[in-house]
């Protein structure tokens, strides 16, 4: 299920019509591959409410793996332990580069993470979030980096307005730019297409394959079917915390999308 | 990353975010200087009155002004989530902490120089003179204010009770630098003036030692 070129193109030019001349590639790739990932017997309590159950499961490096699952069934929080927003109650996790473990400080500089909620200062305009983003990150050039990261996202025009003026697609895009800002090896995304229209879905699909083919592990939670699971190689499904479908590294994973669709779409009508 | 480059990059941030804003230094003045404005009402200082009241009023009102501004210290990250933002970057923990001390200081410490010459004026108290020890005696005790409140901010941020549980947390831990502070400035408005070393001291080792508590398990109080 791959974009066709031009079908690209076209929603390259409807993303960048407040952009007129300025449309480029949306894509900004890690530079030394993808990191491995492996969960051991991950579990994660909140209070006496078990989020996950007992999660094993290894991430290749350059996967691009989709977490389905109705709401409530551990894939934000798992996504929170891959990011280490949080800490495990049990069980392990550890990141490879290659077959070289990497230290949890070390990490960090090559996670992006688009979040539930969009991680932007309301306060500071879409520039300045950026810079900031990249000062933090330790880039070079940080607002040059800024500026140019704006562009693909169809923002380039909207720099120094502030964040609060914007939509929530506009939001969604910032925030994917800025999970994009310091070139990751490991992208996490938690429903990244929520609050996109179709066509910035579609653009988004294009990107994380882009990103996919450059090398860069992704990790992403989907809610039913959408534009962006065009890019993705293997698919796994959370149930109660647990782990109740996965397609394999080298699976076909639209089973378990299609039956996560129709089982958790299902759920949604019927609540 | 530099904890020292990592600190100054988000209290730049909170200063431009707060100045853009003003939610904050524009309500906590007024409310301030209210406190102040209306204490004067209530009795006529006299120069003597005011040496012996004054330091206490004074203190009582930076702690509203530190209790309305510290509130929102770690709660305004909650809005977007952007406290996970912070806490995804390759930096030092308790940068995040010590930038928000440091914005908290500037900010307490903006308050309390607005509010001092209104101050030396309804109380009739002459401050040109002290104004070196005083602003070191402000100085030191509003380091301490902004420590703790920042520290309890980020406590309280992640409890539902959060607008209660501030106060609570806070007070307690509080007192000693109230009254250090207090009596530091007694000492200073006394006429003749004199800096008292051993609440200085007092004040200063309070400070050392909750920024240190505040290194060690930065790390801790910002985990979800």
């Amino acid at each position: 299920m791959r974009w066709s070129g031009a079908a690209r193109s076209s929603c390259c030019a409807i993303w960048s019509r407040a952009e007129l001349s300025r449309v480029s590639t949306p894509l900004a790739s890690s530079p030394d591959g993808g990191l491995r990932i492996e969960f051991t017997e991950v579990e994660k309590r909140y209070g006496m409410r078990l989020a996950l159950r007992g999660v094993s499961v290894t991430i290749a490096a350059g996967e691009c793996v989709a977490l389905v699952g109705h709401n409530g069934s551990g894939k934000t929080t798992l996504l929170k332990i891959a990011a280490q927003l949080t800490q495990p109650s049990r069980g392990k996790l550890a990141f490879y580069a290659g077959e070289t473990a990497l230290p949890a400080g070390e990490v960090k500089s090559r996670v992006g993470m688009v979040g539930h909620h969009t991680l932007l200062y309301e306060e500071l305009t879409a520039e300045e979030n950026l810079t900031f983003c990249a000062k933090l990150f330790g880039l070079a050039d940080p607002a040059q980096k800024a500026r140019q990261a704006l562009r693909p996202v169809g923002l380039a025009s909207r720099a120094a307005d502030l964040v609060r003026t914007f939509s929530r697609g506009m939001r969604q895009r910032l925030s994917i730019a800025r999970a994009l800002l310091a070139s990751p090896s490991l992208l996490l995304l938690d429903e990244p297409g929520a609050g996109l229209d179709p066509e910035g879905q579609r653009w988004l699909g294009a990107a994380i394959e882009k990103l996919r083919d450059s090398g860069c592990t992704i990790l992403m939670s989907t809610h039913g079917r959408n534009e962006t699971q065009g890019a993705v190689t293997r698919a796994i499904r959370l149930e109660a915390g647990k782990i109740t479908h996965d397609s394999g590294a080298h699976g076909d994973p639209r089973e378990v999308l299609v039956f996560a669709a129709v089982r958790d779409g299902g759920e949604a009508d019927e609540s | 990353m530099t904890l020292a480059r990592a600190t100054g990059l988000i209290l730049a941030k909170e200063l431009r975010t707060e100045f853009r804003s003003r939610e904050l230094l524009g309500t906590t003045v007024v409310f301030v200087l209210i406190v102040v404005v209306l204490f004067s009402f209530t009795f006529n200082p006299t120069s003597s009155e005011s040496r012996r009241f004054g330091p206490g009023l004074l203190w009582l009102a930076f702690l509203f002004a530190g209790s309305l501004m510290l509130q929102s210290s770690f709660l305004r990250e909650q809005t977007n989530d952007t406290l996970a933002a912070l806490r995804l970057a390759p930096i030092d923990p308790f940068s995040i902490l010590a930038g928000k001390m440091a914005a908290n200081f500037l900010f307490l410490l903006l308050v309390e120089v607005i509010l001092l010459p209104v101050f030396a004026v309804l109380y009739n108290v002459a401050i040109l003179p002290v104004l070196g020890s005083l602003l070191l005696v402000f100085a030191l005790g509003t380091i301490g204010l902004a420590a703790t409140g920042t520290v309890f901010s980020a406590v309280a941020a992640q409890a539902r009770l959060r607008e209660l549980l501030l106060p609570l947390l806070l007070l307690p831990v509080l007192a000693p630098v109230l009254i250090a502070s207090t009596e530091a400035t007694v000492g200073v408005l006394r006429d003749p003036s004199e800096l008292s070393l051993v609440w200085l001291t007092f004040l200063a080792c309070f400070d050392v030692v909750f920024l240190t508590a505040a290194w060690m398990v930065g790390e801790y109080l910002l985990e979800e």
